[in-house]
């Protein structure tokens, strides 16, 4: 069976890597956008947050035991915890400064951390094997189905759905788009935005991770997965607009999708679309497709 | 504390206070006091530090440095989000509504800080325009009705002291004339308010007391029963 001359098969596994991928992106742009609106800091060291929730993952099995289910709340724990002692030691000295200031730190950290597990694990991947539960596969009919790449974005769109709600439809969600909007006047309406900020960046760092321990079992664990992954990123939140939060999730899966596609109809340019895409929204629509100017 | 001369305790007393912004030393050892269900203007031309005296209370100036009571508690060190749980409930001068919030999340934004605040449809009964409006996203209202949700959201927290930071700016007459009625009631209530005004008309016949400043320093002090003899130096102090 043929779509316009290309075989179903084809089309349907491209388009379901590249679901894959659009999941990844719209988890980890959905963090740096939450991040950027509130504390005004563009997060470079997102991508070395999202490997090191992937190493923890494998720490923990390799060293403890620690199977995949428990390493999926764990893991984001842990790295948020870490997130929340960046943010209270360094960061929060930088906010009243211009956002480059962040962006110089973050990007300091990213490379200090990529070179410590560097140091530690070399810079080749180790492997993590997919949870018995989720090895296998389904015949669609016109495609197969690893069931674990189904449940990686059955479980990316359930917290992109978890974090929007409780965002847009919940009292803190208020407090927290309120803050993002004037943070003096929420402070002085009784909010305690310092703490606010703290459990946003810690959050920001958690959904990295968890992006982290769902890529552990499809990607290799290496110290470089994340930075090979962060520039799409941010090519991503820039189309989707700074600190737009729906905007992160569409465009991010949209993305996502028009790189699978470009695999089938053009795989020249698969590696750049997204970058092209970039600059046409930076010339047509500067804010991003999401943003407000 | 109780004043020897008023049977209402002292909400709000203010000594010596010095507030800067950056090198910028912007008040000069401001002192006012403010005892329950009073209603005191701080008056004066632009730049003399009225709205720098009630950034100073909430601690959202540089640095500030004297004493501010509330209630007889010493607020000077406060952080500026535990103000509020103190009872100071804040109307900045530009109304800091939410674009993103609707108009009812708007007015539920703030947590409860104790109780006896105005119910939700107390409000809507005092404003009935922003019921109408309730759904709508905030920073569509007019700016009277931007103004109205202002104030009613920090009537619903229980708040006692209300700092109200030129409230009349750019409205039109009959909206600034409700929001006259509004204090009248809101003081019969029992509130405590300071208000910042460059409009005096308005001001004059809402106030206990009148602080004209100049400066960053309070250069008089005038009782409402005193207004009428001082009227022609109050124009040429606050040119209008």
């Amino acid at each position: 069976m043929e779509v316009f001359g290309i075989p179903t098969a084809l089309l349907g596994s491209q388009l379901l890597i590249g679901l894959i991928n659009g999941s990844f992106y719209a988890i980890l742009s959905l963090g740096l956008a939450i991040i950027f609106g509130l504390l005004n800091i563009i997060n470079f060291a997102h991508g070395a947050q999202y490997m090191m929730g992937a190493f923890v993952a494998w720490i923990a099995l390799t060293k403890f035991g620690v199977d995949y289910w428990m390493a999926l709340v764990i893991s984001p724990i842990l790295t948020g915890a870490f997130g929340i002692v960046l943010e209270r030691t360094m960061l929060r000295k930088l906010y009243k400064l211009d956002h480059l200031y962040g962006l110089l730190l973050t990007f300091g950290l990213a490379l200090i951390i990529e070179g410590i597990f560097r140091d530690q694990y070399g810079i080749s991947g180790q492997t993590y094997e997919v949870p018995e539960a989720l090895s296998g596969g389904v015949n669609l009919g016109f495609m197969f189905l690893p069931i674990y790449r189904g449940w990686v974005v059955v479980a990316a769109l359930a917290v992109c759905f978890f974090t929007w709600y409780m965002i847009e439809r919940t009292k803190l969600g208020a407090y927290l788009r309120a803050g993002t909007e004037n943070s003096q006047i929420v402070q002085a309406l009784g909010v305690n935005v310092p703490l606010l900020i703290t459990f946003t960046y810690g959050y920001g760092v958690a959904l990295a991770a968890f992006a982290g321990v769902l890529a552990a079992p499809i990607f290799q664990v290496s110290p470089v997965m994340g930075s090979n992954l962060i520039i799409v990123v941010f090519a991503v939140v820039v189309i989707g607009g700074m600190g737009s939060i729906l905007g992160s999730i569409v465009t991010g899966l949209g993305l996502g999708l028009i790189e699978g596609l470009t695999k089938v109809i053009y795989p020249e340019a698969s590696a750049v679309v997204v970058f092209v895409i970039m600059v046409i929204v930076l010339l047509v629509r500067p804010a991003g497709l999401f943003g407000k100017s | 504390m109780t004043s020897a001369f008023s049977p209402h305790p002292e909400i709000l007393r203010i000594t010596d206070l010095h507030s800067f912004y950056g090198e910028s030393h912007i008040l000069h050892g401001i002192d006012i006091n403010v005892h329950q269900g009073e209603c005191v203007t701080l008056l004066g031309r632009n730049g003399s530090g009225r709205s720098t005296t009630l950034k100073s209370i909430l601690g959202l100036v540089g640095k500030r440095s004297g004493s501010i009571m509330v209630d007889g508690v010493e607020v000077i060190n406060v952080p500026t989000h535990r103000m509020a749980r103190l009872g100071v409930g804040f109307v900045p001068e530009e109304r800091a509504i939410f674009a993103s919030l609707s108009t009812e999340e708007n007015l539920m934004l703030p947590p409860l800080v104790s109780s006896g605040g105005m119910s939700v449809d107390e409000i809507y009964d005092l404003f009935p325009n922003l019921y109408e409006r309730r759904n709508s996203p905030g920073t569509k209202l007019s700016g009277g009705e931007q103004q109205m949700l202002a104030m009613a959201r920090v009537l619903r927290t229980g708040a006692k002291l209300l700092l109200m930071d030129e409230i009349t700016e750019g409205l039109a007459p009959v909206i600034v004339k409700k929001l006259g009625e509004v204090i009248t009631l809101l003081k019969l209530r029992g509130f405590t308010i300071v208000l910042v005004e460059q409009n005096f008309r308005f001001a004059a016949p809402l106030a206990d007391r009148h602080h004209v400043l100049e400066h960053g320093e309070i250069i008089a002090t005038i009782p409402q029963a005193e207004l009428a003899g001082k009227m022609d130096w109050l124009h040429q102090v606050l040119g209008v």
